[in-house]
C-alpha cells in the first residue's frame, strides 16, 4: 500500500481488501501504513456509527487508528498496558460520540486527538480539561467572515498534513515534541540542548509556517 | 469589543497538544470563550495535532483488542449534543470558568485582601498554579510587584492599565519574573480578573511586604 498523505480525492474501495495483519507486521515501520485512504474515508466511517451503529466502520476506524492512538499514549510516558486501556477508551467514546463529528470543523484525525488527548489528561494525571462552551450564551461567537471559513477545513487539513511532512527536520522535531513528549517548554529546551528562546522561537516558526499554508492558496 | 492583548502563540500550541496544565488551561480556556481569534488559532494547532497522529509510527495491538472493544459498545449509549447551556441575560463569567467557581458574580463569596482588592480562590485537581478572581475597585491599584514565577491574567469586567497597555474584557495579560508593574484599575466600576500564579507576588514595598501575612496573594 502507498504511502498516502489524504490528499487524494477517496477512490472506490474494497473493505474486504483490507488486511489488519499489515499493520501489525509492520509496527515497528517508520513508514505509515494507511487502512483508510483519505480523511473522507474516515469521515464517512464516523457518519456510518452516528447513522446506524456501523461495527464494520467502527473496525475500519479501529485498525487505522488504534495502533496510531497507543504509539501517542506510549510516546507520553504511558506504558504499554495502561496505554492499550486508553485507546480502548478513546474508540468507546469515539463510538459514542460520532454524532458529534463535525466534518467541516476538523479532520477526523483530528477530532480523535482531541479526543484521547482528554482521556489521557483525566485518567493519567487525574485532571479535569477546562474547555469553552460553545452553547454557553456568555460565549463570544466567530464573525461571520471567520464561520464562513470553515467549509474550506477538508481541503486545510489536506494541505497542513502534507506542510508538516515538509517541514525541515529541527523544527518538526519541536512540533512532535510538544505534542507527544508532555515537556512543559524548558524541559524541550533541556532535551535538545538547546536554550529556551530558541525552543519557543522554533515552535513559532513550525507552527507560523503551517498556518500559511493553511492560508495559501 | 474586541480582545486586543492575547496569550502568547506557544501558550495556545501548549494548550491544544494537552501539555499545559489545569490552572493555566483555565486561564486560556476563559480567555478562549471571549477570543474566536485565539480558538481558530487552537483549533489549527489541534488540526497539526492530528497530521501529527496520523503520521505515527504504528505500535503494536493485542491481537484481541478490537474484539474485547467490540464486546463493550453495546454498552456504550450514544452522546448524541452536550445540553444547552443557561445563563441569565447579563452574566458575566464565561465556561468553563462558571463551573469552576459554581456561578456568577453575584454568588460569589469575597475575601477582603489588604489593599481595597477583594479574592476568590478557586480549586483545581492540579495544584501548579494559584487560581483566585481578584477584584480591586476602580480607581485602585495593586501595589508596585514582580514576579517570581510566570502569571496569567484574564479581565473579565471593569479594565486596568500598567506599562503594558490598558486590559478590557477578554484580554489577557502574560507576565514572567522579568516584569514588574503597578496594575491599576480603570475609574468607575471594580476590576475583575482571573489570575493565575504559581508563587507569591514580590511586593516591592518594605511595608506591604511586612504585612503580606495577612494580605495573602
Amino acid at each position: 500500500m502507498e504511502l498516502e498523505l489524504g490528499l487524494q480525492p477517496s477512490a472506490p474501495r474494497d473493505r474486504d481488501a483490507i488486511r489488519p495483519e499489515v499493520a501489525f507486521r509492520c509496527s515497528m515501520s517508520r513508514t505509515p501504513v494507511r487502512l483508510i485512504d483519505s480523511a473522507a474515508d474516515a469521515a464517512a466511517c464516523i457518519a456510518a456509527i452516528a447513522e446506524r451503529r456501523d461495527r464494520e466502520a467502527f473496525a475500519v476506524l479501529f485498525r487505522h487508528f488504534a495502533p496510531r492512538l497507543k504509539s501517542y499514549i506510549c510516546k507520553l510516558g504511558t506504558d504499554s498496558a495502561t496505554a492499550e486501556e486508553l485507546v480502548q477508551e478513546t474508540m468507546v467514546m469515539l463510538w459514542r460520540k460520532a454524532a458529534q463529528f463535525d466534518p467541516t470543523k476538523a479532520a477526523p484525525s483530528t477530532w480523535i486527538f482531541t479526543i484521547a488527548r482528554n482521556l489521557r489528561i483525566d485518567a493519567i494525571r487525574r485532571e479535569n480539561r477546562p474547555e469553552p462552551d460553545m452553547t454557553d450564551p456568555v460565549f463570544v461567537p466567530e464573525p461571520a467572515a471567520l464561520a464562513s471559513e470553515t467549509v474550506e477545513h477538508r481541503q486545510r487539513d489536506a494541505r497542513l498534513r502534507h506542510a508538516v511532512m515538509a517541514l525541515p527536520e529541527d523544527q518538526r522535531t519541536v512540533l512532535q515534541l510538544a505534542f507527544f513528549e508532555d515537556k512543559a517548554h524548558s524541559a524541550i529546551a533541556a532535551h535538545l540542548g538547546i536554550p529556551l528562546g530558541t525552543v519557543k522561537s522554533r515552535l513559532r516558526l513550525a507552527f507560523g509556517h503551517l498556518r500559511n499554508r493553511l492560508g495559501g492558496p | 469589543m474586541t480582545v486586543t492583548h492575547h496569550p502568547g502563540e506557544e501558550l495556545l500550541i501548549d494548550f491544544a497538544a494537552g501539555g499545559l496544565a489545569e490552572p493555566w488551561s483555565l486561564a486560556i480556556a476563559t480567555h478562549l470563550a471571549l477570543c474566536p481569534n485565539c480558538r481558530q488559532t487552537v483549533a489549527d494547532a489541534e488540526a497539526v495535532g492530528g497530521a501529527l497522529l496520523d503520521g505515527l509510527a504504528l505500535a503494536a495491538i493485542d491481537d484481541d483488542a478490537l474484539d474485547r472493544v467490540l464486546a463493550r459498545l453495546d454498552e456504550a449509549p450514544p452522546i448524541e449534543t452536550a445540553g444547552s447551556n443557561q445563563a441569565a441575560p447579563g452574566t458575566v463569567l464565561p465556561e468553563p470558568l462558571r463551573s469552576y467557581v459554581g456561578g456568577d458574580l453575584g454568588q460569589l463569596r469575597w475575601r477582603r485582601l489588604g489593599f481595597g482588592a477583594s479574592q476568590v480562590q478557586i480549586k483545581t485537581a492540579n495544584d501548579s498554579g494559584a487560581v483566585r478572581l481578584l477584584r480591586v475597585p476602580g480607581g485602585g491599584s495593586v501595589p508596585h510587584h514582580g514576579h517570581h514565577g510566570p502569571e496569567l491574567t484574564v479581565v473579565l469586567a471593569g479594565g486596568f492599565t500598567d506599562a503594558q497597555g490598558h486590559f478590557l474584557r477578554g484580554d489577557l495579560q502574560q507576565t514572567d519574573p522579568s516584569v514588574r508593574h503597578q496594575p491599576r484599575s480603570d475609574p468607575g466600576a471594580p476590576c475583575i480578573s482571573l489570575t493565575v500564579t504559581n508563587a507569591p507576588l514580590d511586593f516591592s514595598s518594605r511595608l506591604v511586604r511586612a504585612l503580606k501575612p495577612w494580605i495573602g496573594i
